[in-house]
């Protein structure tokens, strides 16, 4: 299957090792995303100013683009958000959508579905057949999911999954062979943008989330957003700095784990762009499954 | 603090209506909203005493706390809330007054190089939007 894709500004920048990863495995399941021709920043995160429509002009207009095949798909958390908050606004805020589709000289009535990847693999693919395809590869890691908030919340308007006890990462990890650490903190948020303007505070989030997970017996936290990636991974050094029983624990976006149990090259992970380094643990499964090709 | 209920008619409680679309006075003080927000140790009031002040007419208060600039929008207070109302979306509503007036959070020449340099773009974009002035 094809998808149009919107990989947001991140993932063409500081995080290509989600994209690269994302597109090496989906293509492995034979679903090849078709990036969009003319895209924008989506102007993360949802603009919740009710009286004004400004916020939504970005994201309306990626959405109108998708208009003929009436899906995009995405990766990025915040992204997601975005896009699938704004085309809500479009559907039930008859006002605000002329005010948008006039100001973008573009006719957009929200029939567009963004999807994410998780979703597609979910409802396209299925974890089953997705499986019996990896046969039971990652077994033995032990990974805990990690949601953060924007792919969960409001739930009402994301129709992702249930977001107090999410199922649909601890389903794909089973389907990978992962052993799933449950934790309580993984609707909980990173930080997220206060990093920018009190670092501290999204380190104390952070910090949270990976202690639980790691005294629970998490090798391996699995994320689907380069920001809680970014918090997540770079905090370690200092927590470990304070608190010398953490020992670390890798930080890698879902789609990187799949590549990974789907033997796809290695030259899409660039897992050498996390301050903790996931391939001492992912050892056992790395250099097997790429073809007799020089690895990167 | 001298509570009217003439105060309930300023244009300032209107307008953090308008922006956030969110009617306060269905909040009944249950504090889930706290108890559930994943930065409140940083804040100076709690989520729902923020909603609180503005119930009574006291939104001054409320815009001077530190707490909103330190809200996230995870949505965890508006997921638990039993009342459906949407505390993040009063936060942000708080903020866009003031930036809207030039008052700013974040100064943009003040961010480290290395910081710009580090974080993922969204964080700055998203950044921005909740902390620059206009």
């Amino acid at each position: 299957m094809r998808l149009p894709y919107f990989p947001g500004c991140t993932l063409h920048s500081k995080a290509q090792n989600f994209d690269a990863s994302a597109r090496a495995a989906a293509g492995a399941l034979d679903i090849f995303l078709d990036e969009l021709p003319d895209w924008t920043c989506c102007g993360a995160t949802f603009s919740m100013s009710a009286d004004s429509a400004m916020g939504l002009a970005a994201p309306t207009r990626i959405l109108a683009s998708a208009k003929e095949a009436g899906k995009l798909l995405t990766l990025c958390s915040f992204c997601y958000n975005t896009l699938k908050r704004t085309n809500h606004v479009i559907k039930t805020d008859p006002e605000r959508r002329a005010k948008v589709t006039n100001f973008i000289e573009q006719e957009y009535d929200g029939s567009v579905r963004t999807l994410h990847l998780l979703e597609v693999l979910r409802d396209e693919i299925g974890f089953e057949a997705l499986a019996k395809r990896v046969g039971r590869k990652l077994k033995g890691l032990k990974v805990a999911p990690y949601y953060g908030c924007l792919l969960l919340r409001p739930a009402a308007e994301l129709e992702f999954d249930d977001p107090e006890r999410p199922t649909i990462l601890e389903n794909f990890l089973a389907s990978l062979g992962c052993q799933v650490v449950d934790f309580p903190h993984k609707t909980e948020c990173c930080g997220s943008f206060v990093a920018v303007s009190d670092r501290g505070a999204a380190v104390e989030c952070s910090t949270r989330i990976l202690e639980t997970a790691a005294t629970l017996g998490a090798e391996m936290l699995v994320v689907s957003c380069p920001l809680c990636q970014y918090n997540l991974d770079q905090c370690q050094a200092e927590i470990r700095a304070s608190r010398t029983r953490f020992a670390g624990i890798p930080v890698v976006y879902f789609s990187q784990l799949l590549a990974v149990a789907l033997g796809c090259e290695e030259s899409c992970l660039h897992f050498e762009q996390h301050a903790v380094d996931p391939r001492p643990r992912l050892s056992a499964w790395l250099g097997q499954g790429a073809p007799a090709a020089v690895q990167a | 603090m001298k509570l009217s209920a003439k105060k309930q008619d300023d244009e300032v409680i209107a307008l953090i209506k308008e922006i956030s679309g969110e009617d306060v006075r269905a909040c009944y003080q249950c504090g889930k909203c706290t108890a559930g927000c994943p930065l409140a140790s940083s804040m100076d009031l709690m989520p729902n005493q923020i909603l609180r002040l503005i119930q009574v007419g006291e939104y001054e208060q409320a815009l001077k706390a530190r707490a909103i600039w330190w809200c996230a929008s995870c949505l965890t207070c508006a997921a638990r809330c039993p009342k459906e109302v949407d505390p993040a979306r009063v936060m942000d509503a708080l903020r866009t007054i003031l930036m809207r007036r030039g008052i700013t959070h974040v100064e943009i020449p003040a961010i480290p190089a290395h910081v710009l340099a580090e974080v993922p773009q969204q964080a700055l974009i998203g950044g921005f939007r909740k902390f620059v002035g206009y």
